[in-house]
Formats: structure tokens, C-alpha cells, sequence
């Protein structure tokens, strides 16, 4: 119960703190503190009226603690600048929403990808260090200098806390949603649900504050429409392919949701890369599959990003389409060695078209590749298969 | 905030325009110089002026040339006084040299 609080108020309390200290690293303390002191009194006497205003008001006297005993510190953030204010009481109306700067911030294009994601989880997910660092697969040490670094890099340069300039913000903006995908993206394909649970959860948030921004609300379709097939992507330990799924193991809530998602998303004019992948999941999640169409979209995408996975992608509709011969063609012309799906498809178009030496080695090139056991028994099914 | 602007230039950027285009260039540098953010700011002599110094044993050791051959040449540098960092990109990516094939790195000065 009292963990549910704590995940709901983290992200607003971070970034309350963040707002009023001047800097990433006190306000993390801060929270933390104020955390600590809640869950022990919490206990004891109940949830308060306000638990968000209490954590805000909690952090806020504990840092202006700590600072008063040290200057020095204090120095170095922007407290200084005004006098240090007296022990602070309020109601939860004067404590304003400050996490889209919070996101801005923390996913700024002057920090490395993998410090924007990091920071994101740790902000606004209120992961703990240890957990991002499992989910990333490097030890604690490594993900707390990462983190560290990066906190010390916004403090020392100035990487502002604030919502980006009107002709910043389409960059800024994508940077963000970039950020929330590669989450989603890294707990997609294995066990780590959690991971794309939290990357739904981040964009809940993010199109909660920003609800008129399309391409957020065709992202969380997006993440929804790929999420809602989980339970039938894996049966028995084994990868299983779109056509041969289960159905009724689809979670039909998420689809709904992310069919409506996208309904708004498209009606307010968004066309960018996330909604034209949510408009292809979306057609993927139908009974009869338009291949026409989804070949149509893949073609769509592939002009905005130039990505050679995209073509990949399109000759598997196109396949569909017009065969495995046209399909070959496209893939034969792509420079993708080292990506696994590329030998999968061109195995099992290879297959189709009865060529069963050429498809062999594609699937041993594949099985090679594989990342994951459900992949690795997927393929060798196959392989004996032929 | 402080921060200074270097700026690194690719050898020959600029060979090949015409006057007309040097001079726009120039009138480039010119109008960043008078930004308010700007607090000044030093164009350096190429690189094959300068000499390198390291200190051995107590020795002086001499080198004609900069440190190291690079694909880049410091060129030059700005100070600004910028309230962010979204700020002093700003005025960075306003660097001629940045388009044309060189790199402005933007770094927060020590303040003591």
C-alpha cells in the first residue's frame, strides 16, 4: 500500500525538490529522506490528508537542514541566491506539477543516451539504482557512476529545468519520447516485463501533461497495441509468430486502449514514425490482415527514417503481397548481417520458396545471432523442420 | 553561467569561396561578437605557427606545430555569459565553422 504512494509521489516530489533546490543531486537526497521519514511515521499513524504536499514540505525543511549546517554546499546551489526560507508549511495547491520538466530535463540531448535513460527511470520512475542497474544489465557500480555523472554534468553546465522554447520543443519533445521507447524496447522480446511496464506507465504520465501532443499519445498506442500481445508471443519457452498466436491470451483492455490511442492521435493530425508503427500494430491486431496497407505504412516509414530494419520489415508484407520472390529481392539488397531478423526472414523466405540449402544456413546465421532461449528454440524448430 | 565556446576549425573549411562569401562569414563572427551574452573572445594564427612546449626532467622540449595532427584545428574561442545551457548552444551552433566541417564544444568555466 504505502509502496504504491511512494510510486505515484516520487516522480512529482523529485521534481518539486528539483524546482526549489537547483540541483538534481540534493533534491535526490531530499526525497530520499523524506521517504524514509514517511514510511515510519506513515506506519504508525496513517496516510496524511496530502501525502504528496507532506512529502514536498518533508524534503524541503530536511535539505534547508542540511544546508544551514553546511554552507559550503550550499554555495554550490542556487539557495544562496535568496535568503534561505524559513521552515515551510503549505497546502497541496501551491505545490504545482513540475515533472514535464522534470522529463525535459533529464532526457536533454547534452547528456548520452544511456545517462537520459538512466535519469528518466530514476526521476521519474523512482527506480532504485540497483533495479535500473539489473534492467540494463551492468553492475551497481557502473549505473551509479552513470548516474552520478550525469548529475553532475546538468548541475555544472546548466542543463535547465524547464520546458524547452516553443522552436526547441519538436526536437526536445522527441528526445523524450525516444527515451520511453528504448525503455519499453529493452523490456520487449524477454522476461523483463516490468521494464515495458514502467515505460506505459512514464507515457501515461508524459501525455497527461502534455494531452494535446499526438505523436505521445500514438507512442503510448503504440507500447499498449505490442504490449497487449505479450502472454501470446512466448508458449512453452518458444517464440511464437504473429499468425500463430493465441487469441484469447491477447489482453484486450491494452488493445482497446491503444486502437482508441492512436483514433486520437490520427484525428489530431499526428503522420510522425510512432504513429505510422502504432497504425501497423494496430492493422496487425485484425482478424483478416490488410497486407496491402501494411506495406503501404512500412513504405511511409521507411521515407521518415531511412532505416534499413524498416525495409526488412516491409518485405515480410510485401511477401504477403506479392510473394517471396519480390520479398528475396528486398532483402538481398539490404547491408543487415549482423542483425538477426534479417537472417530469419531471409530463411524463411527461402523456405517458401523451396530453396531448403539456402534457408538452412540463413537459420543456422540466425540461430547464431538469437538472443534469447524462446528465439533459439523458434528457430531450431525450424530448422528441423525443413 | 559561464561558459566558453571552442571552436574547431576543419583545415581548408573556407578555401574556394568567393570574397562575397568570406566577407558574409566574417559579418557572421561579427554580429555574435556583439551579442550580450558575449564576453569576449580571441581568434588564434593557424596552426603552423604555433610551438609546443612539455617539460622533461626540468627541461624545456620544443616542437613545431600543435600537439597533434587532428582533423580539427582549435581556431579560436568566445566566452559568454549564458543563463543555461540551452542558451550557450544556442549561440554555438551560430558558429560559422560549426556548418563547415568543424565542431564547437561548449564548456562551463570553474567559478570560484
Amino acid at each position: 500500500m504505502l509502496e504504491e504512494v511512494f510510486r505515484d509521489q516520487w516522480g512529482r516530489v523529485f521534481a518539486a525538490l528539483v524546482s526549489f533546490l537547483g540541483d538534481v543531486g540534493l533534491a535526490e537526497e531530499a526525497a530520499q529522506e523524506a521517504f524514509v521519514i514517511a514510511a515510519e511515521r506513515w506506519a504508525r499513524d496513517g496516510l496524511p490528508d496530502n501525502p504528496g504536499a507532506w512529502l514536498v514540505v518533508t524534503g524541503r525543511n530536511r535539505a534547508i537542514d542540511r544546508l544551514r549546517r553546511d554552507r559550503t554546499r550550499a554555495e554550490k546551489t542556487r539557495l544562496l541566491d535568496r535568503p534561505l526560507p524559513e521552515e515551510i508549511t503549505m497546502d497541496e495547491t501551491t505545490i504545482p506539477d513540475e515533472r514535464l520538466e522534470l522529463f525535459f530535463m533529464c532526457c536533454h540531448p547534452a547528456l548520452a543516451t544511456e545517462a537520459q535513460v538512466a535519469l528518466t527511470l530514476r526521476a521519474l520512475g523512482g527506480l532504485s539504482t540497483p533495479e535500473i542497474a539489473r534492467a540494463f544489465l551492468v553492475n551497481d557500480e557502473t549505473m551509479k557512476r552513470r548516474l552520478s555523472r550525469a548529475r553532475n554534468k546538468i548541475r555544472a553546465a546548466a542543463i535547465p529545468f524547464a520546458i524547452p522554447d516553443e522552436h526547441l520543443l519538436p526536437s526536445r519533445l522527441s528526445a523524450v519520447l525516444a527515451v520511453l521507447y528504448l525503455v519499453f524496447n529493452q523490456g520487449y522480446g524477454d522476461s523483463r516485463a516490468d521494464l515495458a511496464a514502467e515505460a506505459i506507465r512514464l507515457g501515461r504520465t508524459l501525455l497527461d501533461l502534455m494531452p494535446d501532443e499526438p505523436e505521445a499519445a500514438a507512442l503510448l498506442a503504440l507500447m499498449l497495441l505490442h504490449d497487449s500481445r505479450r502472454a501470446a508471443r512466448v508458449c512453452d519457452g518458444e517464440m511464437i509468430l504473429l499468425q500463430d498466436q493465441d487469441r484469447r491470451l491477447w489482453n484486450t483492455a491494452q488493445l482497446e486502449e491503444g486502437r482508441a490511442l492512436l483514433d486520437r492521435a490520427v484525428r489530431s493530425g499526428a503522420s510522425g514514425t510512432y504513429t505510422v508503427q502504432a497504425a501497423i500494430a494496430e492493422l496487425q491486431t485484425e482478424e483478416r490482415i490488410d497486407w496491402p496497407a501494411v506495406a503501404a505504412l512500412y513504405d511511409r516509414l521507411r521515407q521518415l527514417t531511412g532505416s534499413a530494419v524498416v525495409e526488412l520489415n516491409r518485405a515480410v508484407a510485401i511477401a504477403e503481397v506479392e510473394g517471396p520472390r519480390a520479398a528475396l529481392a528486398i532483402v538481398d539488397a539490404l547491408h543487415l548481417d549482423d542483425y538477426r531478423y534479417f537472417h530469419s526472414t531471409r530463411a524463411e523466405l527461402l523456405r517458401r520458396l523451396g530453396d531448403t540449402a539456402a534457408a538452412r544456413a540463413a537459420y543456422l546465421g540466425a540461430l547464431d545471432l538469437a538472443t534469447t532461449e524462446a528465439e533459439r528454440r523458434f528457430l531450431s524448430r525450424r530448422l528441423a523442420e525443413l | 553561467m559561464r561558459y566558453a565556446l571552442l571552436i574547431n576549425e576543419r583545415p581548408g573549411a573556407y578555401e574556394g569561396l568567393s570574397e562575397d562569401q568570406r566577407a558574409a562569414i566574417s559579418a557572421e563572427y561579427i554580429a555574435l561578437m556583439k551579442d550580450e551574452r558575449m564576453l569576449g573572445g580571441e581568434r588564434l594564427q593557424p596552426a603552423d605557427t604555433a610551438t609546443t612546449v612539455r617539460v622533461q626532467n626540468g627541461e624545456p622540449l620544443l616542437t613545431d606545430g600543435p600537439f597533434a595532427d587532428t582533423k580539427e584545428i582549435f581556431g579560436g574561442f568566445y566566452i559568454v555569459e549564458a543563463s543555461d545551457l540551452d542558451s550557450a548552444l544556442e549561440l554555438a551552433a551560430r558558429i560559422p565553422a560549426a556548418r563547415f566541417g568543424g565542431s564547437v564544444e561548449v564548456r562551463p568555466l570553474v567559478e570560484l
